[in-house]
């Protein structure tokens, strides 16, 4: 069939327009090989904009459309569907960049964006030219979820996915559901009793029938794609093999130990924030005059960089406990800055100035404090009082230091076994900070609670649901489209070399066995078509879909 | 299948409606203003990342209004709510805009033509608008609004130019506001937050010295779509400034204000002294505030990093005084330096004021109409702060955003996943 190709040029109001001529563009584009019809646009993305691409195809009997505008991270999608719902192949389209990396950058060139603008639009002609229409991929995803770790992120995400009608496997290393949970007395900032609360949740996980429940186990293997993960996991000795669509990680986060520092290994009545806390759940009861509480131990730049979000709480909680228990106590807390943000955070750190908590600002350098001296029974608490401008001692009976959580043993192990990436904090690495905080890149895959950063309960809580939102979205739909933009790979030419394996990102090229000769293959519903195992293939056996390298050519050869 | 209403257009509200879209429940989002966006749409870059907020917000705004399973109400209000979880009945009351929507360009003619000109609150009031208006370029829609209250035709029956610009033949002055009936199994309120105007702080100087902004403004000022187009100038003669202070908590852990903390302006202040100095290599940020609050994942690596590569110094005090020199207009802060136990002065160009985070305007009425309780701050109540942060005091009724109390983008999108989950879980809307 004959090539009639469409191309629409963007005034994007004044963006374009204002710094570049748009007619001339447009004049120029009609003299190009196989354009049949050549349009300018106020706002190509506005309905009436959209509507003329529709009309167009229809009368014209457009079999390829180019758009010169904005960009296409933003617009592509909805041009292609203009294309689509006029019955093209939306792989027929190509967008041509003469905003971002024109109009926009060459604001006080005239002439040379025009110029510019021209060449672009030439490329992407000679691109569309080679464009071929292609498929989407349907996947089908298993109404079944995995969730690693039965801390309250876990727990939670269960209880969502079930409450939403999904089959969910939550697998718990330890031998009792509950994670840090199981450690803690009261909880911050409403006080509630810790192990009250955790009862009543582990109870209801145990009551739904959608959730299979496995303690003393651990994920072995996981291996598939969005839709169709194939899990084995270790119980004890036995072991067995689950298929599910989704898998949310919430396998939580440990206190730091600080050994080798502020003698906590020398002193006894030196003690971590996690041990006062396990005291005041059993004994109920401390025996101290004097208690000195000392923020960031080894938290923002001491051990680790990152500041633990959820230790300034925890003192002021367990400083108030001990001050209602004792009111002639002198209970300090030395911080630099209390990280009480919000409403009721900030109450609290208000109320416990109010009660008698004395808190000491001291300056943001490591460490907190410059030295603990045993003294008659007691230990002197040496540190620099900027106010003061001097050195002060206070005299403590029990010194407790607020010590960050840390990535479990696991994430590393996790992450391999996933191919889920972590940062350099350790801590789990979501596909956006802002826009995707609970998302892994690679689709299927998602993260809750403190093995993503410390996190308060009602924020594992959140980040729990969110995940079981994020998970549900591809199980209530029962599959998924893939972008047909994977790679090709020619087996007559590939060596199963696996230097693709290595550099897919996104875990979606494996080898297998192919008549006796190891090749590379490719999973579509993991694939995003980025590209880089093309690139990479010494032997040249890659082709990638919709950017092969005729088509890239081409629009290369345009440009020389 | 009865579908779900989102309240409140902003980031937390198109994150809540895509979750549920995406799963193949149909989401009524409704919004105050002519476009969706929200605070978000209107911020120069994001902090932690320094994306830019508006390019990395606009796909988003794009898909939910392109989304076969939402459907927008823009200008529009929830006036009445009957009903229970499962099944509400609700009515919106959907605003003239005087401007036929299926005919609208956007175009922007008449607002070239439009002779009204009013203070620009999408701009911080800082230039004009129109009274025939788009919120900012990138709305979306992309459709004119005409505002009833200054349009001279409207309110005098005099003018008529838009009618006679416009090519698409869109105007039409006799539209009415209408009323439509919703039914859906649960409903996420999402409306955001205000921002305090600090004109009861004196020793700031607000409203009196010419240069000195409250942080919303500075977003403005160092937007490329903003009134200056991203260039920061100081009164009295337009001079680009080379040393700027960021007073912190100005209104906010005040109990004679703003009790609360705001969570984000010590970030957004960091962020802020990044763009200034990324902007002009040589420009100096003193940031003052009480209590760092850097808290969040990569938080306070970010504040480190302010320091060492974007000439941010970090001051512990609390100004007591600022005075503006007559004839420079620049300021001078008097301040007790914490960290030295000294009485100081800095003589600056320009002073950016962190003023807090509020409730949304109209909160108490909408939460009203709804059936909830506000808190003692008067952002909504949850439930349980800990144990369910995302169900409001009425079942069926879910929160997200800064709404619930001041938040960064993050834990807005985080919670508004989280109430699009229990939403569905009330829903059931999924076949088991
Ligand atoms: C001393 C202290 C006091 C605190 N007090 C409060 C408070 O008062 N209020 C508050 O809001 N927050 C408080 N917190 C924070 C809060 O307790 C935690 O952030 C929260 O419990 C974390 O929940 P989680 O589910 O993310 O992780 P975790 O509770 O750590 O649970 C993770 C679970 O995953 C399991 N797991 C790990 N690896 C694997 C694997 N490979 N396979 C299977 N399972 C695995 C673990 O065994 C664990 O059960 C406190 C924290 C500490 C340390
Ligand atoms: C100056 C400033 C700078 C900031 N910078 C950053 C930053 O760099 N990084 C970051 O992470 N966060 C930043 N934030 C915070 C960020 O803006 C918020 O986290 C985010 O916008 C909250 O989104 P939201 O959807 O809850 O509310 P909003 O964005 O405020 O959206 C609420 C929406 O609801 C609509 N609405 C209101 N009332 C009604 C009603 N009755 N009916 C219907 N609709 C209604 C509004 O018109 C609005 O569209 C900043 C905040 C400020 C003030
Ligand atoms: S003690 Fe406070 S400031 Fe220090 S790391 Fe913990 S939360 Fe952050
Ligand atoms: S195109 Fe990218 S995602 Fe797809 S297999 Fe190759 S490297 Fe992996
Ligand atoms: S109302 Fe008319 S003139 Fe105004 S933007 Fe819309 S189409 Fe253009
Ligand atoms: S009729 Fe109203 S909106 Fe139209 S141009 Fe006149 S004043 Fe402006
Ligand atoms: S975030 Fe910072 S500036 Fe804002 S109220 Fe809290 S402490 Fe003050």
């Amino acid at each position: 069939m004959a090539l009639r190709i469409g191309v629409f040029v963007c005034d994007c109001g004044t963006n374009i327009a204002g710094f570049l001529d748009v007619p001339k563009v447009c004049e120029y584009a009609k003299t190009l090989p196989d354009v049949v019809y050549v349009k300018e646009n106020m706002y190509t993305c506005s309905n009436a904009g959209i509507q003329e691409i529709m009309d167009a195809i229809k009368k014209h009997k457009l079999n390829r459309v180019v758009v010169a505008a904005c960009t296409p991270r933003t617009h592509e999608a909805l041009f292609r569907k203009a294309c689509e719902d006029a019955g093209l192949n939306k792989f027929l389209f190509e967008f041509v960049n003469i905003r971002d990396q024109c109009s926009w950058v060459h604001q006080k060139e005239r002439e040379k964006a025009t110029e510019k603008a021209k060449d672009l639009v030439r490329m992407g002609v000679a691109r569309a030219r080679l464009l071929e229409p292609l498929k989407e991929i349907k996947i089908d995803v298993e109404k079944k979820s995995l969730v690693i770790g039965g801390g309250i992120a876990g727990m939670t995400a269960a209880l969502s996915l079930a409450e939403q009608g999904f089959e969910v496997y939550l697998v718990e290393k330890e031998n009792r559901l509950g994670g840090l949970l199981n450690y803690i007395n009261q909880i911050y900032p409403s006080d509630a009793n810790a192990q009250q609360f955790l009862e009543e949740i582990v109870k209801r996980v145990e009551k739904k029938k959608k959730i299979h429940v496995l303690l003393n186990s651990e994920v072995e293997s996981v291996d598939g794609y969005i839709g169709n993960f194939n899990v084995r996991i270790r119980q004890k000795k036995e072991s067995k093999e689950i298929k599910v669509g989704t898998i949310i990680v919430a396998i939580g986060a440990k206190p730091y130990e600080p050994m080798h520092m502020y003698n906590y290994d020398e002193y006894e009545n030196v003690i971590t924030q996690f041990e006062l806390e396990k005291i005041l759940k059993e004994k109920g009861k401390i025996d101290a005059e004097s208690v000195v509480f000392i923020q960031c131990v080894g938290g923002r730049g001491e051990r680790v960089r990152y500041c633990s979000r959820i230790c300034c709480m925890n003192s002021i909680k367990n400083a108030r406990i001990i001050k209602k228990m004792m009111p002639n106590a002198n209970v300090y807390i030395i911080h630099k800055g209390m990280q009480t943000y919000g409403t009721e955070y900030e109450e609290y750190c208000r109320k416990a100035r109010e009660e008698g908590v004395r808190f000491i600002r001291v300056r943001d350098a490591v460490p907190t404090v410059t030295s603990l001296e045993k003294k008659d029974g007691r230990i002197a608490v040496g540190f620099y009082h900027p106010g003061l401008r001097r050195k002060v001692e206070i005299q403590a009976d029990l010194v407790v230091l607020s010590t960050p959580l840390i990535q479990r043993e696991d994430a590393k192990r996790i992450s391999q076994m996933l191919k889920v990436p972590l940062g350099q904090d350790g801590f789990f690495f979501e596909a956006h900070v802002k826009l995707r905080p609970v998302d892994f890149a690679t689709d299927g895959i998602y993260m809750a609670g403190s093995c993503r950063a410390p996190a308060s309960i009602d924020e594992c809580i959140m980040q729990a649901l969110a995940a079981a939102s994020r998970a549900a979205i591809p199980m209530a739909k029962g599959y998924v489209e893939a972008e047909p933009l994977m790679p090709l790979i020619d087996e007559s030419k590939c060596m199963g070399c696996g230097v693709c394996v290595e550099v897919c990102p996104y875990g979606a090229m494996k080898i297998v066995e192919k008549n006796g000769k190891k090749v590379a293959e490719n999973i579509p519903a993991a694939c995003k078509g980025c590209g880089a195992c093309g690139a990479s293939c010494i032997h040249k056996a890659i082709k990638m879909h919709h950017f092969a390298d005729e088509q890239i050519m081409a629009q290369i050869e345009e440009a020389i | 299948m009865k579908g779900v209403l989102v309240i409140g257009g902003g980031v937390a509200g198109i994150q809540a409606a895509l979750d549920l879209a995406d799963r193949g429940i149909h989401v009524y989002l409704v919004e105050k203003e002519p476009s969706i966006g929200g605070r978000m749409a209107l911020l120069d870059k994001t902090m932690s990342t320094n994306d830019c907020s508006i390019c990395i917000l606009a796909p988003k705004m794009n898909e939910c209004f392109s989304h076969p399973n939402i459907e927008v109400l823009e200008y529009s209000e929830v006036i009445g709510v009957e009903g229970k979880a499962g099944n509400f009945k609700v009515k919106v009351k959907r605003k003239a805009k005087y401007v036929d929507a299926t005919k609208c360009t956007g175009c922007g003619d008449c607002m070239e033509k439009c002779p009204t000109e009013i203070p620009n609150e999408y701009n911080s009031y800082l230039d004009k608008r129109k009274a025939i208006f788009l919120p900012f370029p990138q709305a979306v829609p992309r459709k004119a609004t005409i505002d009833e209250r200054y349009c001279l035709k409207l309110t005098k029956n005099r003018c008529g130019l838009c009618q006679k610009i416009c090519k698409a033949e869109a105007i039409d002055y006799n539209q009415k506001d209408k009323i439509i009936e919703l039914n859906v199994a649960s409903i996420i309120v999402a409306i955001g937050s205000s921002l305090y105007e600090p004109k009861d702080l004196v020793e700031y100087g607000y409203g009196r010295y010419a240069n000195v902004h409250t942080w919303m403004e500075y977003e403005r000022l160092i937007n490329a779509a903003g009134p200056t187009h991203g260039h920061l100038k100081c009164a009295p003669d337009g001079r680009r400034p080379k040393k700027i202070a960021f007073i912190q908590c100005v209104g906010s852990r005040d109990v004679k204000r703003c009790q609360w903390c705001s969570s984000v302006c010590c970030m957004v202040s960091i962020k802020s002294a990044m763009l200034a100095n990324e902007h002009y290599g040589d420009l100096e940020s003193y940031i003052f505030y009480s209590d760092l609050r850097v808290f969040s994942k990569r938080f306070y690596e970010y504040s480190k990093r302010g320091e060492r590569d974007y000439k941010i110094t970090y001051i512990h005090a609390r100004p007591g005084e600022i005075k503006e020199d007559k004839r420079t207009k620049n300021l001078i802060i008097y301040y007790e330096d914490e960290n030295e136990g000294k009485v100081k002065e800095l003589e600056v160009e320009m002073v950016i004021l962190a003023t807090p985070i509020m409730p949304a305007k109209d909160v108490k009425q909408l939460a009203e109409i709804l059936g909830i309780e506000t808190n003692e701050y008067g952002f909504i109540k949850v439930k349980d702060y800990v144990f369910h942060p995302v169900e409001t005091t009425r079942e069926g009724i879910f929160v997200a955003g800064c709404c619930e109390r001041p938040k960064d983008i993050t834990e807005s999108v985080v919670q508004a996943s989280a109430a699009a989950a229990k939403a569905a879980e009330i829903a059931g809307l999924v076949e088991g």
